[in-house]
């Protein structure tokens, strides 16, 4: 037995268009694959810098995504709610939201800065207290928050949006509280969103280059993440700079290939 | 007769005197253009060797231009101005910084350049000259993110160029350092050989050559060779 | 524990108001019938408590007007039953049990003899994707009968089922609602629901009460036009079997 479909009609253009959209992304890259120092790779890839730097990258990149995941979905339901708001403070949270994917990085480190900073508004507070946030493994993961959450809070918001909402009042009827709501049906019903949203989120912390250094600086096993290790090491060493990319790639690869077919929607 | 455009490519720390120099040159040659682009040595040199048409390239550091000079795309560069290492603090020195010394105070918050970049490894030898251990608490990819963190007051001190002490104006205080002489950053600058337009580039080089834009420089913290 | 309430809310589109008031003794069913978007299911979710109302809604000689949802002990089934997808039929039935506290092994274990008085227990593992109509709307029952509450509210409980399954299932959750000993609220459109399942009817009719009594009296002495049509239906129906059968 053979299933058969009616076959598409082809579209040229459309066709062409997003091949010629297809190279853009993925061209730059083989360049860089291409480059890469292949015979030395093995030996670049157990470098103490390299493996300190992607160590501390996957460290911070987790504990980013975990303080996405638990500050960002309760963030997406008070979203999905802002609907029945009026219509200011409704466009006021999205736009908060969005701000800092629309930022540069190194704006949205200096305004942690001055935020959290020794001289910052609430820093100066913490310093009189002993806590110095800047120059920190914590300040990386601050960093990375704030650029990667929005990433989590969309998907997130995408997906209560698409779920039907009244099986929340189904287990209200049953006798449930809002918090057991959120948790037993709200947080499973949305799973395949937030599963999307926590790996964008990681990918992107994983990346985080412009607001870590400017808030966090760049010390190594510290605060020196594998971007920041590879684009110091463009200055002095191009092909330390392109392996260090070339674990970034690969990492970030894995994590997207290993979770999409488990969790993603749309597939099966 | 010079005309056309003249493309420049110079270290991030000549930005604000080559802008100053470009807009007196191209008064005094109504035909010039010049378009100048800033960045780290480095990479403006990987830029010149991948090919970018460019006429004059302007490094903050020899060895970088001798990248492009190894790479068969410029001869005979010139060293014409220098540049030395300053103590950089916030207004006011909060940490009552006196010398080279208080980086090895590990209470301090100081704030160095890598030395994977040309600060970096003049900070370095600096160091090893006075004989102090450091104790940096985060090494910048570029000179200036190192002045931005003295700046906002989250830093100390850090170890800069007299030039970036004086761009930053009022926000931060400069300390001389008595060993910084020996350790002196040379600017090269050459036309390039396959410069689009090597008449107006000559022409331009010749002017940064000049007693007025010796003054330009000198302003801005730089020195004569 | 009789179920006696006056509640209006407001429907915000078309906006008017809802006005009910009802009285349902223990054990009894009461059927709410009427034309649609009369308002039957928005004074079903005042009464749950899903939407604000004003009002009082006594159950017993509690007021429960005041009470957020899950304090009102009103089992509810919805037209499209609102099984959660993400768990399986017997942690469906066991979810009043789970949010009552402890943990899901133990209330998994509460569900038994749920499943087994409700004849589903080798559908327990099943998630509700696998279910049919007539095996979900039973599922829909128990859960809303696990969590023991005082009263019922079923919304358009048959509507979602083939005809051709509808009378079985009917008779079937006859059968379950006569040994439930609160009262109920049923909301349906199907005469044949009224008949099989109801000891009383009311009527709303945009947002008021039009008329109430059994169904046989409704028949005899309709006050509204809609009412004469709704119940002489069984005769249309008749005539059409002959006219097409």
């Amino acid at each position: 037995m053979q299933a058969s479909r009616p076959r598409e009609r082809r579209q040229p253009v459309i066709l062409a268009l997003g091949v010629i959209g297809l190279a853009l992304l993925v061209l730059p890259l083989l360049g860089l694959i291409l480059r890469a120092p292949w015979g030395q790779l093995g030996e670049l890839f157990v470098r103490q810098e390299v493996l300190q730097a992607l160590g501390l990258s996957l460290l911070t990149a987790t504990l980013s995504t975990g303080l996405s995941l638990i500050l960002g979905i309760p963030l997406a339901v008070l979203l999905s709610h802002s609907v029945h708001w009026k219509v200011l403070p409704r466009r006021l949270l999205r736009a908060a939201i969005t701000i800092p994917l629309v930022l540069p990085p190194v704006v949205g480190g200096i305004a942690l800065l001055l935020l959290l900073g020794r001289r910052g508004i609430l820093g100066q507070w913490l310093t009189q207290v002993g806590i110095t946030i800047p120059f920190t493994t914590g300040a990386v993961v601050l960093a990375q928050t704030f650029v990667a959450m929005p990433f989590l809070v969309f998907a997130v918001e995408g997906a209560l949006r698409s779920a039907d909402r009244r099986s929340e009042l189904a287990a209200a009827s049953l006798g449930a509280s809002p918090w057991q709501i959120f948790r037993l049906v709200t947080v499973p019903l949305t799973a395949p969103g937030i599963a999307a949203g926590a790996v964008l989120c990681f990918a992107r912390a994983l990346g985080e280059f412009g607001a870590t250094i400017t808030f966090a600086g760049s010390f190594p096993g510290v605060t020196r993440t594998l971007p920041i290790a590879s684009y110091l090491a463009m200055n002095s060493d191009p092909d330390t700079a392109i392996a260090l990319a070339l674990v970034l790639l690969a990492v970030s690869l894995g994590v997207l290939l290993a979770l999409r077919d488990r969790w993603l929607p749309g597939t099966a | 007769m010079t005309s056309g455009t003249v493309t420049v490519l110079a270290a991030a720390s000549l930005t604000d005197v080559i802008d100053v120099l470009a807009e007196r040159f191209e008064d005094a040659n109504a035909d010039v253009d010049v378009v100048a682009s800033y960045g780290g040595s480095s990479a403006l040199a990987e830029q010149i060797v991948s090919g970018a048409p460019v006429d004059v390239f302007f490094s903050a550091n020899e060895a970088t231009m001798q990248s492009v000079v190894d790479a068969g795309l410029a001869a005979d560069p010139e060293v014409l101005v220098t540049n030395t290492l300053q103590i950089a603090v916030p207004a006011g020195n909060p940490a009552g910084i006196t010398g080279l010394a208080d980086f090895a105070r590990p209470e301090l918050t100081i704030a160095l350049c890598d030395t994977a970049v040309p600060c970096g490894a003049a900070a370095q030898s600096l160091l090893d000259l006075a004989g102090v251990q450091a104790q940096p608490d985060t090494l910048e990819e570029d000179v200036r993110a190192a002045l931005t963190k003295v700046s906002l007051g989250e830093a100390d001190a850090a170890l800069v160029y007299v030039t970036d002490v004086v761009a930053a104006g009022s926000a931060v205080e400069g300390i001389d350092v008595p060993e910084a002489q020996q350790v002196i950053n040379n600017y090269p600058v050459a036309l390039l050989a396959e410069a689009p337009n090597p008449d107006a580039g000559q022409a331009f080089i010749d002017y940064l050559r000049s007693d007025e834009a010796r003054q330009v420089f000198e302003h801005a913290g730089f020195a004569a060779p | 524990m009789t179920f006696e309430l006056t509640v209006s809310a407001r429907i915000p589109r078309p906006a008017f108001d809802v006005v009910v008031e009802l009285k349902a003794d223990p054990g009894s069913v009461l059927a709410v019938v009427g034309p649609n978007g009369a308002g039957k299911s928005s004074a079903i979710a005042a009464i749950a408590g899903f939407t604000e109302s004003h009002g009082t809604i006594r159950l017993g000689d509690k007021d429960l007007a005041g009470l957020p949802a899950d304090q009102r002990r009103i089992g509810v089934m919805f037209q499209d039953l609102l099984l959660f997808p993400h768990l399986t039929v017997r942690e469906n039935v066991a979810f009043s049990a789970k949010v009552r506290g402890g943990r899901w092994s133990a209330a998994r274990r509460s569900a038994d003899p749920w499943l087994s008085r409700f004849g589903m227990a080798d559908l327990a593992e099943r998630y509700p994707s696998a279910l049919s109509g007539g095996q979900a709307q039973r599922v829909a029952l128990a859960r809303a009968l696990a969590s023991e509450p005082k009263a019922l509210l079923l919304d358009e409980p048959l509507a979602a089922l083939d005809v051709e399954f509808r009378d079985e299932v009917r008779a079937d959750l006859g059968l379950r609602l006569r040994q439930f000993a609160g009262p109920t609220i049923l909301v349906t459109h199907d005469r044949e629901d009224v008949e099989v399942l109801a000891d009383e009817v009311i009527v709303l009719e945009a947002g008021r009460i039009t008329q109430r009594g059994s169904l046989a009296d409704l028949a005899r002495n309709p006050a509204t036009a809609w009412i004469a049509r709704f119940t002489g239906a069984q005769g249309r129906r008749d005539a059409d079997d002959v006219r097409y059968g």
